[in-house]
């Protein structure tokens, strides 16, 4: 019996050393210096946090994975958060605020055709593979982006260009000629109010020719019932940003950035940068509280005040978005009758709704974008609540029994809406105050909601939008454009009009002409006459850092720069 | 013997057979889809539709389910679409299934260590308070949801005390070699202590909540077979030989007592995959149960197909093998 223990012990402690024997510790043990752009390995990150030093660590709570690191082919935030580190654009955007400013393009000048435009290039800037940044790599990515195969062009792919220029004879992208090193002349089919502001968003930024060649780049395939990204899109995406990529650890969801050395701009003021993946909210405060991680987006308004009480800093960002109630004709035809529509807008209280169901800044909205966005139009007077205009107008159109689908999104939560519930038991409450009987109807986001509300399904339904540039045709073209769009306008006579007016604001060259056209497209959309939807609010997204975070500027367009971020003792 | 393993075989074919037809079938006819899961509100209805075509969703469903077995026969069960997009499916369940293992052994080994002893003792002194109160706690452990449990540990050992971490495996930028992601084996094979008692330590929260589920079942077996075995004739034979208390506590009683126990762990390993999914969900821990709650919430079918597949898998085997050895001791088991 002793003979059995023995070998027993004796079997277990050989097999513990074969196994050490063979396994190797991979820390890099002092070394915290530099990063090799494009090595990845399965895990990295020094070890340890050094507060008060730029050797310091960063560590973010991320909501999500990143879909792929080519944010070229990406369109949701969680991705181009991680990106925006890595990459730079030509236009970059400023701090704090929603203008285009000179970031790889020191200037750029359009030719009175609005046709052509000359971009001026930074000097000294080089990839992160050592690839020297000038015109021909500015011509090279223009060039890559129009030059995808036919998955490359679906929208769930390369979403943004498939929106902003289009793939095929119709792309708004012409030709980029290097014209010497660090100029480049880029020609447009057409003129629009977009270009070239939309080169600030992150789908275009600048990525080395080199590692897009090298780890194929384009090679995006649809297999079974996914996309399959290429090798650059997975582990080398390589840009000319403050941080190089360093790893992803999927098993482990994190995402570890390192500082680059030999960026031409003021270096980051963190060594390490990671991005901690972890879906659930309340596990992302609790980590905070607990001080694994230093900062997340989106924190629950409720959870403002309690943050702050344990010394977090809630930074509030400008609104810089839509929330809307959407009315649906196609879904259900009644809805067709503007006195109707007018009802059911007057019920309303968005004062309330905005003060009791939104965090502190928000804002009731008096048309479908922000103030900030050029073509706002001051003269517009909030839609009065008005319950008693409401029961007269259901009475002329002889709609007293009215019944009506509201539909609200269950599982989700989004920047212009923080509790899609709550809003919907305000309206529902509103409505069912002058006698419209409410058929509750309720969706997971990709559960049936998006699926229902862009089918025409829903005739009521909550949907926002948050502005990806300064650019008006980025908020109404989103939401009206299309002869099936989400307000089904195809449904009234108007709707002819509509498209027209879209279309000939978004191809007016003189700035000052554009903004006016829409202004007026504005009084219009909110006219009695029209009125497909009725905008109600601005809400402020926050995101919340650590007592020991500083230099974290908020941005409007959730595009904040994390190589400002230093740490305090 | 080989017939009835045969035919035990077959059988354990056409349950997956038919589950993955059911399953292919109800994953489908879920509202929504990837569609609107990759389109999110920035769809148009040519995009979503042009997208499902693309993705051949627009097939009927027939005709994509014998596109699914074709690829799955050949150990291709697809891309997953949302918990890492551009991943092979069987990629994201066999990364993430150390995890769940790691987790679900733990709070075996949590459950057993307190359940047979407890159980033993509960019986030894059957009436009496520790009697009562083992009873009264195990009960407890079966009513109580493993996720109300979670939360409350949670709350009070992480948040509130601050003793243990509140979620995730590891300390993020601890640095840790990562072989065979269970991460405290990879700590200790590489000798990064500090990384494997990193790991265990944020093991002990969600393996203390699942181990709930085994644990009451455990004690309360363990405590009706060492009462059953007691009074047999035996054990009041040995002790009348006059055999210590020891010999008569581990050769007569337990090892007897223990046969039941042991039939009754292999039935629990679906508890504790169900239970796991629960608790990893609470627990931020980035198990399978984690990438089936993501999975869900984006209609990750392939994934979705993989992960509940592969659970079906290891509760077919695992009973297969208990059937197996039932009929190895039992020839009346054969010919049933």
């Amino acid at each position: 019996m002793i003979n059995r223990k023995v070998a027993a012990v004796a079997g277990t402690a050989a097999l513990a050393l074969a196994l050490t024997s063979c396994a190797e510790s991979e820390r890099d043990d002092g070394d915290a210096g530099g990063g090799d752009a494009g090595s990845a390995t399965d895990d990295g990150g020094s070890t340890g946090e050094d507060a008060g030093s730029s050797d310091a660590q960063f560590v973010f709570g991320a909501a999500g994975a990143p879909t792929t690191f080519d944010p070229f082919y990406a369109s949701d935030g969680e991705t181009f958060r991680v990106t925006r580190q890595i990459f730079q654009n030509l236009i970059g955007i400023e701090e704090g605020g929603t203008e285009g400013v000179p970031e790889l393009a020191t200037s750029w000048e359009g030719s009175e055709d609005g046709l052509t435009w000359t971009f001026e290039l930074q000097e000294g800037v080089t990839f992160h593979d050592g690839t020297e940044f000038n015109a021909e790599a500015v011509c090279a990515n223009f060039e890559r982006w129009a030059d995808q195969n036919e998955v490359g062009q679906s929208q769930a792919v390369a979403y943004y260009y498939g929106n902003d220029f289009g793939f095929g004879d119709d792309s708004l992208y012409e030709s980029c000629e290097a014209t010497d090193d660090l100029t480049a002349e880029v020609t447009v089919t057409r003129v629009t109010g977009k270009f070239p502001m939309v080169l600030s968003q992150s789908s275009y930024a600048m990525q080395s020719p080199t590692a897009m060649e090298e780890y194929n780049a384009n090679d995006v395939q649809a297999e079974g019932e996914a996309f399959v990204y290429p090798e650059y899109a997975q582990e080398h995406p390589t840009g000319t940003g403050p941080f190089v990529f360093e790893a992803y650890d999927n098993a482990g969801g994190t995402v570890s950035l390192t500082r680059n050395d030999d960026f031409w701009g003021e270096p980051a003021g963190v060594q390490d940068l990671i991005f901690s993946i972890i879906p659930d909210e309340n596990a992302r405060r609790q980590e905070l509280e607990a001080g694994t991680i230093q900062g997340y987006d989106l924190p629950n308004p409720v959870d403002w005040q309690s943050l702050e009480d344990n010394g977090n800093q809630v930074l509030i960002r400008d609104p810089f978005n839509i929330l809307y109630l959407a009315l649906n004709p196609v879904a259900d035809p009644q809805l067709e009758d503007p006195l109707i529509r007018r009802a059911l807008y007057h019920a309303i209280n968005r004062e309330t709704l905005v003060q009791n169901q939104l965090p502190d800044g928000a804002t009731v909205a008096t048309q479908f974008f922000p103030d900030t966005v050029s073509g706002y139009n001051t003269d517009i007077q909030p839609y009065a609540y008005d319950p008693e205009e409401a029961e007269a107008l259901l009475a002329e159109a002889g709609a007293e029994d009215l019944e009506i689908d509201l539909w609200y999104p269950t599982e989700v939560t989004r920047p212009y809406m923080p509790d899609p519930q709550r809003i919907y038991d305000a309206v529902r409450a509103d409505w069912e105050a002058i006698g419209v009987t409410i058929n509750p109807v309720s969706r997971p986001w990709a559960g049936g909601y998006i699926d229902g509300t862009q089918s025409s399904q829903s005739p009521a339904f909550f949907l926002g939008w948050t502005g990806d540039l300064n650019s008006a045709d980025n908020f109404l073209c989103a939401f009206f454009c299309g002869d099936d769009n989400q307000f089904g306008t195809s449904a009234y006579d108007w709707h002819g009009e509509l498209q027209d007016a879209l279309r000939e604001a978004d191809g007016e060259p003189d700035e000052a002409a554009r903004e006016e056209m829409y202004r007026e497209l504005n009084e219009n959309i909110m006219s009695e006459e029209w009125l497909p939807g009725l905008p109600i609010s601005h809400s402020p997204p926050a995101i919340v850092v650590a007592e020991n975070v500083q230099g974290l500027t908020p941005s409007p367009l959730t595009a904040e720069d994390f190589s400002t971020i230093t740490l305090s003792e | 013997m080989l017939r009835f393993i045969v035919r035990r075989l077959l059988q354990a074919v056409l349950a997956l057979f038919i589950l993955s037809v059911l399953l292919f079938a109800w994953l489908r006819s879920l509202p929504g889809g990837p569609v609107a899961a990759l389109l999110g509100e920035r769809g148009t209805p040519e995009s979503a539709a042009a997208l499902r075509a693309q993705l051949g969703l627009d097939q009927p469903l027939p005709v994509q389910y014998f596109r699914f077995v074709e690829r799955a026969v050949q150990g291709d069960f697809g891309i997953s679409n949302g918990v890492f997009r551009g991943q092979p499916a069987m990629e994201v369940f066999l990364q993430r299934l150390p995890a769940t293992i790691e987790l679900s052994v733990v709070a075996m080994v949590i459950a057993l260590s307190l359940a047979i002893p407890l159980g033993y003792i509960a019986a030894r002194r059957r009436g009496g308070p520790l009697d009562t109160g083992s009873v009264v706690f195990s009960l407890i452990g079966v009513a109580v949801p493993v996720f109300f449990l979670a939360y409350v540990l949670k709350y009070v050992f992480a948040v509130q005390l601050g003793w243990l971490p509140p979620s995730g495996r590891q300390t993020v930028g601890i640095g840790a070699t990562h072989i065979t992601n269970f991460y405290v084996l990879d700590g200790i094979i590489t000798r990064e202590w500090d990384a494997a008692w990193d790991a265990f330590r944020h093991l002990i929260l969600p393996a203390l909540a699942l181990s709930s589920i085994p644990f009451a079942v455990v004690f309360r077996i363990t405590r009706a077979a060492v009462i059953d075995v007691m009074d047999e004739d035996y054990v009041r034979t040995a002790r009348a030989k006059g055999l210590t208390a020891g010999t008569i506590r581990g050769r007569h009683v337990m090892r007897n007592a223990l046969i039941p126990v042991i039939t009754i762990i292999g039935l629990q390993i679906g508890a504790l995959l169900a239970g796991a999914v629960l608790t990893e969900k609470v627990f931020a821990f980035q198990g399978i149960g984690q990438a089936l709650a993501i999975g869900f919430e984006l209609r990750d079918y392939p994934v979705l197909q993989v992960l509940i597949m592969m659970a079906a898998l290891i509760y077919i085997v695992v009973n297969l093998l208990v059937d197996i050895a039932y009929a190895v001791i039992d020839p009346r088991v054969r010919t049933k």
